[in-house]
């Protein structure tokens, strides 16, 4: 039908636009990963420790910010839900602030909880008449990626829970469920759904900040930090684009499971 | 204002619709409609009632060999904005960026007119259709009805060819929709527009249509005026479409039609047509047949069960040698209960005969 | 139901995790503002740290500013369009084009900038100019804006809609402007408020992106984070907050209005 070429028109900017900067640079990159000396960067991943702690370690700590991120999401954003009180969208508004707070910044808000001049410094200071600072180590890290990670979480929580059929609880009870049983039976598994999403969401996110990591410097080598290095300090281009890759792979395939269970892939921070 | 002048026939040859996946939508059909007619396309949901009407409206375009035309223009592979065809959808398609006043425009504004005539055809629309109050409102702010007009308004602002009108009243509850038909009627009537309708509702069809043309399956089943296909539906899928009908075989037997020991006197026109011995199915409807006193009667039967409807009693009839139970509608204040014996008289001239397929023999 | 002691705590608990929000925020508003962060507030408010920002650091706000709404322009130019072909059609091309469109929220930034520079930083006309960070945004954030107009034009019957109009003898570029983009205007401005809080607010791509001619405010702020007193950052911090919040909130609450019915 002659209508066909006006809407082949309409996407022809974005095609030239998907191509030229997303598609051909992939490819380039896959390229210089895979011809120089033969892929050797990629054996090096596997068998040089460097690069083999950093992978381990950025995804160790990743899936410990997931999981607890989960855990303490499911308890606010329930608890946000179930209950009604004055200033309480407010509360919710300010929630979702962090969700597009640039990985910089959230390192400053680390440093500035847990720097030498933060307030668990002062705390510390108070109590023990010595400064607790965490923010330069792995604990630092930590504290920034939970910070990014939660919104996220409680936003789905609140949202698989308001759509949580109020009769099922009532069944439940009904049938003399107590508070724990209709936890774990009910309405755990009505959110599941949505903390496997949010939660590949949040472990891909943790795997590539690289913002958080960068402002607070730490000793600890997360995969970004890594990637950065080889390329700036070693100018191993490379080896940073077979790093960048194998990490793009990892969060692809995230959201890739966050899209099969039907999470939109909000906003990517860190 | 009148379309008459505007308004041209339309003619379809051998057109058949087969969609992008295989569906054989429409088969080869040919219709003609008369300049200023009224034609109902009427049939059960999914018999191509819409992709007839989107085809000539050119929303969708017919398969190689068909052909289109309004008057003397071949229309056939012009697309729809090109048409001068004015079209009522089922969910009216309103826009919902737009006030009412804006939505009655937009045919114009398209076509470049003029500020001063747009607000002139607008406030003549506006006051046709009774809607001066709402000009400035949101479609959101209207009810049912009140769209319908605006829908309809803004399809012949322009003074289309030809207006096309897809079920416009099946969203309307029922008794708006009696009202609606009579004045949609009326209007069309009066600016003389060739318009094609689109309903499933037969009573409807009957109320809008000089003539109607019943679907079937992509097929044209029968096409012509309201009495014609009532009256003498040339086959049992239109005459069950139309209006409650009762069926029953019987043999031809001289001048009459006999089931076991009763029998149905025929016209001559019908047995002369028909075999000696010949099985045949005998339509008829159930206000035509009359209850009588059992004795005076050549159809005997009991009856099972009857219904008050407020204007008549639907009295259901057992008779011997006759599967069904036959629907009699009977409109005098009688009360019949279980078991009383009647006698039927069916008028000769209102039964239609049609001969068995034998392979269906007697359903029961 | 009568409040038990698992209410509180679970009130407690979250509020604790509210605070560990929130609190951060405001920390970096006061420190931005006062005197000496080593004294206290106790030193005195003064805007004497925000003016030695923007004297350092005017350049990169103003650079922020302009690569936000070039980006939102070129979003819009492709992705209205785009969103709107993706929901019209089903085809092989719309399957591959939605595909590459939503893969970029799924590579981390850094993989893209590297891409970019290895494509394109031998060209130095282009790898000098801001119009390099400005590819790596629009490709960032366009599928953000692509999917909220996708959303709004799926939630809308738009197909008879465009019919009607077809009917009354509108052509395709007069559907296109009267009917469709009026009637996604919802989706089109979240996504323009995406589209500006996320290029004002992108590092991960715009810091391997940058020269030190084109530095975005988040690059300076990394920059201050490194090098200049806590307050000097906290001031920046606060400017960058003052851009990017207002921003949110509009996106809340044109999230929070009742959607009108189509
Ligand atoms: N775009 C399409 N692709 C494939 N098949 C279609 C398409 N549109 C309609 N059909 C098929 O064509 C046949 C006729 O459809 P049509 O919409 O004309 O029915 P209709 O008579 O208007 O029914 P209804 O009363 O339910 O509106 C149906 O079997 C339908 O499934
Ligand atoms: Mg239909």
């Amino acid at each position: 039908m002659k209508q066909n070429k006006q809407y082949l028109l309409l996407i022809i900017p974005a095609l030239i636009v998907s191509l030229a900067f997303f598609l051909l640079p992939m490819a380039k990159l896959l390229w210089l990963s895979l011809t120089e000396q033969h892929g050797i960067s990629y054996w090096y991943i596997l068998t040089k420790p460097v690069y083999l702690k950093s992978l381990g370690s950025t995804f160790l700590l990743s899936a410990v910010v997931t999981i607890t991120s989960l855990v303490i999401a499911t308890i606010v954003g329930l608890f946000l839900t179930r209950h009604a009180f004055r200033g309480k969208s407010i509360l919710v508004a300010m929630l979702s602030f962090p969700l597009v707070f640039p990985g910089v910044v959230i390192g400053f808000f680390v440093i500035m909880l847990a720097g030498r001049q933060g307030l668990f410094a002062e705390l510390g200071l108070a109590l023990t008449g010595e400064r607790w600072t965490l923010a330069y180590s792995i604990a630092g890290l930590f504290i920034g990626y939970l910070y990014f990670s939660i919104p996220r979480v409680v936003l789905t929580v609140m949202g698989a829970a308001e759509k949580l059929d109020h009769n099922l609880i009532e069944a439940g009870r009904s049938l003399g469920a107590n508070r724990w049983q209709l936890l774990r039976d009910v309405t755990l598994p009505a959110l599941t759904p949505g903390l496997i999403s949010s939660g590949s969401i949040c472990f891909a996110t943790s795997m590539g900040a690289f913002g958080t990591a960068f402002t607070l410097a730490t000793n600890l080598n997360v995969l970004p930090m890594t990637i950065y290095t080889e390329f700036t300090l070693n100018a191993n281009f490379a080896m940073a684009a077979a790093l960048s890759l194998i990490l793009g792979f990892i969060t692809w395939l995230c959201l890739t499971i966050a899209r099969r269970q039907g999470g939109s892939s909000l906003g990517m921070g860190g | 204002m009148n379309n008459a002048s505007t308004s041209v026939a339309i003619t379809l040859k051998q057109v058949q619709k087969t969609f992008s996946d295989g569906t054989l939508a429409l088969k080869p059909l040919d219709l003609h409609i008369e300049k200023g007619e009224i034609l109902v396309l009427l049939g059960p949901s999914g018999c191509g009632k819409t992709t007839t009407l989107r085809l000539i409206a050119g929303l969708e375009f017919c398969d190689q060999g068909g052909q289109i035309l309004f008057g003397d223009r071949d229309v056939t592979s012009i697309a729809i904005e090109q048409r001068r065809v004015g079209m009522v959808f089922q969910s009216y398609a309103l826009f919902p960026n737009m006030n009412v006043s804006e939505n009655i425009a937009y045919g114009l504004r398209v076509r470049g007119e003029s500020k001063a005539l747009k607000e002139k055809k607008v406030q003549e629309m506006l006051t046709l259709f009774d809607l001066e109050p709402y000009a400035e409102r949101g479609i959101d702010q209207l009810s049912g009805g009140q769209r319908q007009r605006v829908a309809l308004a803004r399809a012949i602002i322009t003074e289309p060819e030809v207006l096309l009108l897809d079920e416009p009243l099946s969203a309307l509850d029922a008794l708006l929709k009696k009202r609606l038909r009579t004045d949609i009627n009326a209007l069309l009537k009066r600016l003389g527009i060739t318009a094609v309708y689109v309903t499933h509702d037969q009573e409807e069809a009957m109320a809008m249509g000089d003539r109607i043309a019943v679907l079937d399956r992509g097929d044209i089943a029968q096409i012509g005026t309201a009495e014609d296909i009532y009256l003498s539906p040339k086959s049992e899928f239109v005459a069950n479409f139309i209006g409650q009908m009762n069926h029953f075989d019987g043999l031809l037997h001289g001048q009459a039609l006999s089931f076991k020991s009763n029998f149905m006197a025929l016209p001559e026109a019908l047995y002369s047509t028909h075999k000696e011995g010949e099985r045949l199915r005998c339509m008829t409807r159930p206000e035509d047949m009359r209850l009588i006193a059992f004795e005076d009667a050549t159809l005997k039967g009991a009856v099972f069960h009857s219904v008050f409807l407020g204007d008549r009693t639907r009295v259901l009839v057992s008779v011997e040698g006759v599967t069904e139970l036959l629907h009699v509608d009977c409109f005098e204040r009688k009360r019949y209960s279980r078991g009383d014996r009647v006698g039927l008289l069916v008028p000769p001239l209102r039964v239609v005969l049609l001969p068995t397929k034998e392979t269906e023999d007697m359903p029961c | 139901m009568k409040k038990g002691m698992s209410f509180y705590f679970q009130l407690a608990f979250t509020l604790l995790v509210c605070a560990f929000l929130i609190v951060p925020i405001f920390m970096s508003i006061t420190a931005g503002l006062t005197n000496n962060y080593f004294v206290g507030v106790k030193s005195g408010l003064t805007l004497r740290w925000v003016y030695q920002v923007w004297g350092l650091y005017s350049d990169t706000i103003w650079l922020t500013i302009n690569i936000a709404l070039v980006t939102t322009l070129v979003n819009l130019c492709v992705g209205v369009p785009c969103a709107y072909y993706l929901a019209r059609t089903r085809s092989k091309l719309s399957a591959f084009l939605d595909e590459c469109l939503t893969l970029p929220i799924a590579i981390p930034g850094m993989a893209i900038a590297l891409g970019l520079i290895s494509v394109y930083g031998g060209i130095s006309e282009f790898r000098m100019s801001w119009l390099f960070i400005l590819v790596g945004h629009v490709i960032f954030t366009l599928p953000f804006m692509v999917k909220s107009v996708l959303a709004v034009l799926q939630s809308i019957n738009f197909r008879v809609l465009e019919e009607g109009a077809a009917s009354l003898g509108a052509s395709f570029w007069q559907r296109f402007f009267h009917i469709i983009v009026p009637n996604c205007k919802t989706g089109i401005v979240s996504g323009v408020l995406m589209t500006l809080t996320l290029s004002a607010g992108e590092f991960n791509l715009t810091w391997m992106l940058h020269t030190p001619l084109t530095k975005t405010l988040p690059v300076g702020l990394a920059d201050s984070y490194a090098s200049m007193r806590l307050e000097v950052s906290s001031a920046y911090t606060l400017i960058f907050l003052g851009m990017i919040l207002p921003l949110l909130m509009a996106a809340q609450w044109l999230n929070r209005k009742p959607k009108r019915t189509a």
